[in-house]
């Protein structure tokens, strides 16, 4: 909200500079967002009149004018460029010594051979508007010669304040003005002037059929007006200084009255309403044509106001433009109107619209301020385009207006929610300040909010005001009182930061991605599933909630590979949101990728791609953190996303936690990838669940080692030969390594050979020769008949 | 017999002249083997007269001793020389770097937020979490927010076509860690949070932490303590703070936070924007209808909450200056978080 000082003034005298008030009102709530001065710094201009104005005689676009600028003697000759530039004509003329905004000098020049001692002004050329539209035009009965700072009191400085949404009772100078008197101690003034007279009779008829919705409605006939006049400059200056653009004295005056005592007005002509007005909910699907020309459709819990013939305007959010008021206006029917916040709020943001009314009805009108807005809009109107004022006429259901109800406000609550507690004259003076009624009582005070306080009605709400008012910053710090609480620490949940330590500490950097991903990229990796779409995505490529971590990953990799960062270890940590019974269900997942060479490029190792085992690698150093690395395994699989012949889904105990794999050659083509990816992703809770280390003996005896190379077939997992390997060798084998596997010269097509390196200890004995012998006879055996192994020698 | 010191100064010019532990082991046998010239001056012994023989023996023992020396001296030296010949030959370029795999890093929000966590986690507090996909009641009703409240504007809503929708704030942790809990309750929620807002200074989905502690007797002072102990526990260094009254539907009394410039001390500078304050939180003590819709009884709790975005946090912490580089994962900008 935007709040000229000049016109606060009006109604406080603070005694404040524009910065010191600026931070007072910051510290009440309402945070300065800016002060600017209403005006440039300018000087020397002054209002003139054009007595005559001839063509240029060598320029067709300039005219040469005489001026009188009010210091008696010959006229000024001033040569103009502004089309609008006639005898007559009051304007404005930065006289010879002006400075204007920009440190623009105006000095006496010849202009094509003519001399000019001055220039007359835009309004943008004083930095008062954007728009260039000609010289300015005054008033005709505007002084001659007079400063124009001083005439328009441009001497003013607008601040921006932020006001809350629970305090729409502070969205006008009034009631900033009330803020500022409580804060200041100072007297709350008032500038309105006598009602104007009632001159004519005439009424308009209006019927509540909402009463809920509207209990209350200020309507006044006034004839006989003419709406070509222009407002006055002080009036057109404050609204600019506001914000809003002044447009012909109805408008401009029910804006006036709106900014000034936060009262939304509104203005139909009179001539165009048929037979009587109706407050009532509109039907389901009617149309309206609104004054900004915009169509829309209404719904029944919409309120507007409609005439015999059917809607004339959006009650409380805006007028319909069928009965809007024109420059031919002379008849005008005023309302001022109350409608409850639950009938306005959200109505308009339903319709894409957000309107001076809608923002103040929503949080709440002050529905006693009506009668003084009509009087004060009927001042002004009749003061600047004339007109007859009918008797206003009060439509009401008393028994719906709101009541504010009082509030108890117990010392020993506030004490125990702000930790201090004023003096009970600080308390009840600050509250009356602010317009409260309070009376003391046994326990503290009952507090009765005036009529435009909408947002007190509980206890809290009283001590907020308190405390708003003695300052947050009076309100000692107080930290609790030491207790004693030691906590158990456990020991099998996932340690977050030692998880991603141990990825960073293998090459890895964590990414953080949008959870919402691109539909096309996730079709393709999960034909088959559906993720939630969201009904308003932000773009086309953020549309549905992410299924895997993988999208974000491949994302990830192609934005660096365009970066050319081609090789990347990343890895991400957060939610997925995967179709469950009752809807969607959200799995933290851990998922991590690697594409590109296998080392970064170096002197000291080849240049070779990553593969499947070098991510493999890093998952089971992962998994090892469990404490339990022996509980997990990985059986070939297939997943729609990854090459079929490169798939893994990790077990742990047999149970599903995870997959791993390459990425299929399609994607990598698909997504023009360099390298193909190497991807895992766990269920985090349950693939990571640690263990607390439990202690076995260590043997004191020797270990031995024998090696065993075989020949087995292509097809035959690792995994076989190890089970069967484990189960004859029952609890000697202590370790199996595999240190090499060969496919190629030397071995038949279709076979490969597996060199095994297999270490033997017992806990309670040295193991001899013929005990060693024995095992690897019992191995090699087994292993010819199960997996078809024929022994290398 | 021959003459002795000759032969012995021949011994010893040969064992000189050896470069080579190899030669030096010729010149040993030569000389002091077996069938060596000075060990077969001893045979020469059965030719001198008895009485000769002791200190004839004596000479050639003498000499044969004089050589051993000689040759003793000259292998060690040998040896010596040939260890230095092979670290010689062994040297390495200490400047080239060393081989395998660079270290990675944990993302500058997980990091901020984990730090958070540890503050507070010291102080007692547990972590909570919630669903990020919220309904209605928790995002805002239980909070206070009815459909229809102009707050609901400053919150730019995803929706699903169900009616459900993203979180917009980490304040429903709030209501579902307080429905059937025990008070006291000392709490934080940090997670990720929506918004449909995209621009120099937004982004869709972006961090929040949320702090919410409820007991007997807690009070505006004690929120003003917490939140300035953790800026000053976060930032490691003395901070000024102030509140200003605001207003959150699920507060009341209601406060932003704000504390001095961390560029400038509180002088004033472009990031504070000449004020020399920076917005930081946003607090208040729990309001009454947030109790009554978690059945907790305001007349004998009171409690505190408040909420920050974990990547401001993180921009001040460590002078990033667009939020926008937290989601792009440019390993460029990742790589700068190493340190741990």
């Amino acid at each position: 909200m935007k709040l000229s000082l000049d016109w606060l003034r009006d109604w406080v005298d603070c005694g404040l500079a524009p910065a010191e008030l600026g931070a007072r009102l910051t510290m009440a709530g309402f945070e300065l967002e800016s002060v600017t001065p209403a005006a440039p710094a300018f000087a020397g201009v002054v209002t003139a009149r054009i007595l005559a104005a001839e063509r240029h005689p060598r320029a067709d676009k300039l005219q040469v004018c005489r001026v009188d600028a009010g210091q008696g003697g010959e006229p000024l000759q001033i040569v103009c460029g502004a089309p609008n530039a006639r005898a007559g004509l009051i304007t404005v003329l930065a006289q010879v010594g002006a400075r204007l905004p920009n440190d623009v000098a105006i000095r006496a020049a010849k202009l094509r051979g003519v001399e000019s001692a001055g220039m007359l002004c835009s309004a943008r050329e004083l930095g008062l508007s954007e728009t260039h539209e000609g010289i300015l035009e005054l008033p005709a009965d505007t002084p001659i010669g007079q400063d124009l700072r001083e005439l328009m009191r441009l001497d003013d400085t607008v601040l921006e304040l932020n006001v809350t949404p629970n305090r729409g009772d502070a969205m006008s100078v009034l009631g900033l003005a009330r803020e500022v008197a409580a804060l200041t101690g100072r007297p709350l003034r008032s500038p309105a002037g006598a009602a104007a007279p009632t001159t004519t009779a005439a009424t308009f008829p209006v019927r509540l059929d909402a009463a809920q919705a509207c209990p209350r409605f200020l309507g006044r006939v006034i004839d006989g007006i003419d709406n070509r006049r222009a407002s006055p400059l002080w009036l057109r200056e404050r609204l600019r200084r506001s914000g809003v653009r002044a447009i012909s004295p109805v408008v401009d005056v029910t804006n006036y009255v709106l900014l000034e005592l936060g009262q939304p007005m509104h203005a139909y002509d009179h001539d165009r309403l048929q037979q009587s007005i109706h407050v009532r909910h509109a039907n389901e699907g009617e149309p309206l044509e609104l004054l900004d020309g915009r169509r829309v459709e209404l719904t029944s819990n919409m309120l507007v106001i409609a005439d015999a013939a059917g809607p004339v305007g959006l009650a409380g959010i805006m007028g319909g433009a069928r009965s809007a008021v024109q420059d031919t206006t002379t008849r005008v029917f005023l309302e001022a109107a109350y409608f409850a916040p639950q009938a306005i709020a959200g109505r308009a943001r339903r319709l894409g619209l957000s309107t001076d009314a809608s923002q103040r009805f929503e949080r709440g009108v002050d529905p006693r301020i009506g009668q003084r807005a009509m009087e004060r809009a009927t001042e002004l109107l009749v003061a600047i385009a004339g007109g007859e004022p009918g008797p206003i006429v009060v439509t009401e259901e008393a028994g719906l207006l709101p009541v504010r109800t009082a509030v108890p406000l117990r010392r020993e609550r506030l004490q125990r929610l702000l930790g201090t507690l004023p003096d009970d004259g600080v308390i009840e003076r600050l509250l009356q300040g602010l317009g409260m009624t309070v009376v003391r009582d046994e326990q503290g005070f009952t507090v009765t909010p005036p009529s435009h306080r909408f947002d007190i009605a509980i206890e809290p709400d009283l001590i907020e005001e308190v405390a708003r008012l003695i300052g947050y910053d009076t309100i000692p710090e107080a930290a609790p009182t030491r207790t004693q609480n030691l906590r158990p620490r456990s020991e099998t949940a996932i340690d977050e930061q030692r998880v991603l330590d141990a990825l960073a500490a293998r090459g890895y950097h964590e990414i953080v991605s949008f959870a919402f991903v691109d539909p096309a990229l996730q079709q393709r990796l999960y034909p088959q599933l559906e993720g939630a779409t969201l009904a308003n995505p932000i773009a086309s490529d953020l549309a549905v909630m992410r299924l895997s971590l993988w999208p974000g990953l491949l994302r990830a990799i192609r934005e660096n590979q365009h970066r050319q960062q081609d090789r990347l270890r990343i890895c991400e940590h957060g939610v997925v949101f995967q179709p469950g019974t009752d809807g969607v269900r959200e799995v933290t997942m851990l998922a991590a990728a690697f594409t590109g060479p296998r080392l970064p490029e170096q002197w000291g190792a080849a240049r070779e791609t990553t593969d499947f085992y070098d991510l493999k690698g890093d998952l089971e150093a992962v998994l090892a953190s469990t404490g339990r690395a022996a509980a997990f395994s990985f059986i070939a699989s297939t997943h729609p996303c990854l090459h079929p012949g490169r798939t893994a889904r990790v077990l742990r105990d047999g149970q599903p936690v995870g997959w791993l794999g390459e990425l299929h050659p399609e994607l990598v083509a698909a997504l023009d990838l360099t390298y193909a990816p190497q991807l895992f992703e766990l269920e985090y809770n349950i693939a990571l669940r640690v263990e607390v280390p439990a202690y076995t003996e260590v043997s004191r005896f020797p270990r031995v080692r024998r090696d065993l190379a075989l020949l087995v077939d292509e097809a035959l997992p690792f995994s076989a030969i190890r089970e069967r390997v484990t189960s004859v060798a029952a609890g000697l084998l202590k370790d199996l390594r595999v240190f090499d596997v060969y496919r190629g010269a030397g071995i038949e097509p279709g076979r490969k050979s597996i060199a095994l390196g297999l270490i033997f200890q017992d806990n309670s004995r040295t193991l001899t020769d013929e005990d060693i012998a024995r095992l690897m006879a019992a191995i090699r055996d087994d292993l010819s008949a199960s997996v078809k192994a024929r022994i290398r020698e | 017999m021959d003459d002795l010191p000759a032969l012995t100064r021949a011994a010893l010019d040969e064992v000189a002249a050896s470069a080579t532990l190899a030669a030096l082991d010729e010149v040993r046998v030569r000389w002091l083997g077996k069938k060596g010239a000075l060990t077969e001056q001893l045979k020469s012994l059965g030719a001198l007269a008895p009485a000769e023989r002791p200190a004839a023996g004596a000479r050639i023992n003498e000499a044969k001793g004089q050589v051993q020396v000689a040759l003793d001296a000259r292998r060690t030296a040998l040896e010596r020389a040939a260890v230095e010949a092979a670290l010689q030959a062994g040297r390495l370029d200490v400047s080239l770097p060393g081989r395998g795999e660079t270290r990675g890093a944990i993302h500058p929000v997980t990091r901020t937020r984990l730090r958070i966590e540890a503050i507070f986690r010291e102080a007692g507090f547990d972590v909570a979490t919630g669903p990020e996909i919220e309904d209605d009641f928790h995002n805002f009703e239980a909070l206070n927010i009815p459909a229809d409240h102009p707050a609901r504007a400053m919150h730019d809503t995803f929706y699903f076509p169900d009616g459900r929708l993203l979180r917009t704030h980490t304040s429903p942790v709030q209501i579902r860690a307080m429905r059937g809990a025990q008070m006291p309750l000392a709490i934080i929620a940090p997670g990720r949070v929506y918004r449909c807002d995209y621009d120099v200074t937004h982004t869709p989905m972006f961090h929040q932490i949320e702090g919410l502690l409820v007991d007997r007797h807690v009070n505006f002072g004690n929120l003003k303590s917490v939140l300035h102990q953790f800026l000053e526990a976060f930032f490691e260094r003395d901070l000024q703070m102030r509140l200003r009254p605001s207003y959150f539907p699920f507060t009341e009394p209601s406060a932003e936070v704000d504390m001095s410039c961390v560029f400038c001390s509180g002088a004033g500078c472009r990031v504070c924007k000449h004020t020399g304050w920076l917005e930081i939180a946003g607090c208040g003590m729990v309001h009454p209808n947030v109790f009554r819709a978690c059945d907790v009884d305001p007349e004998i709790w009171t409690g505190y909450a408040f909420g920050m975005g974990i990547e401001r946090l993180a921009m001040l912490r460590y002078g990033v200056n667009d939020l926008r580089l937290f989601f792009e994962n440019d390993l460029r900008f990742l790589r700068q978080f190493e340190a741990s």
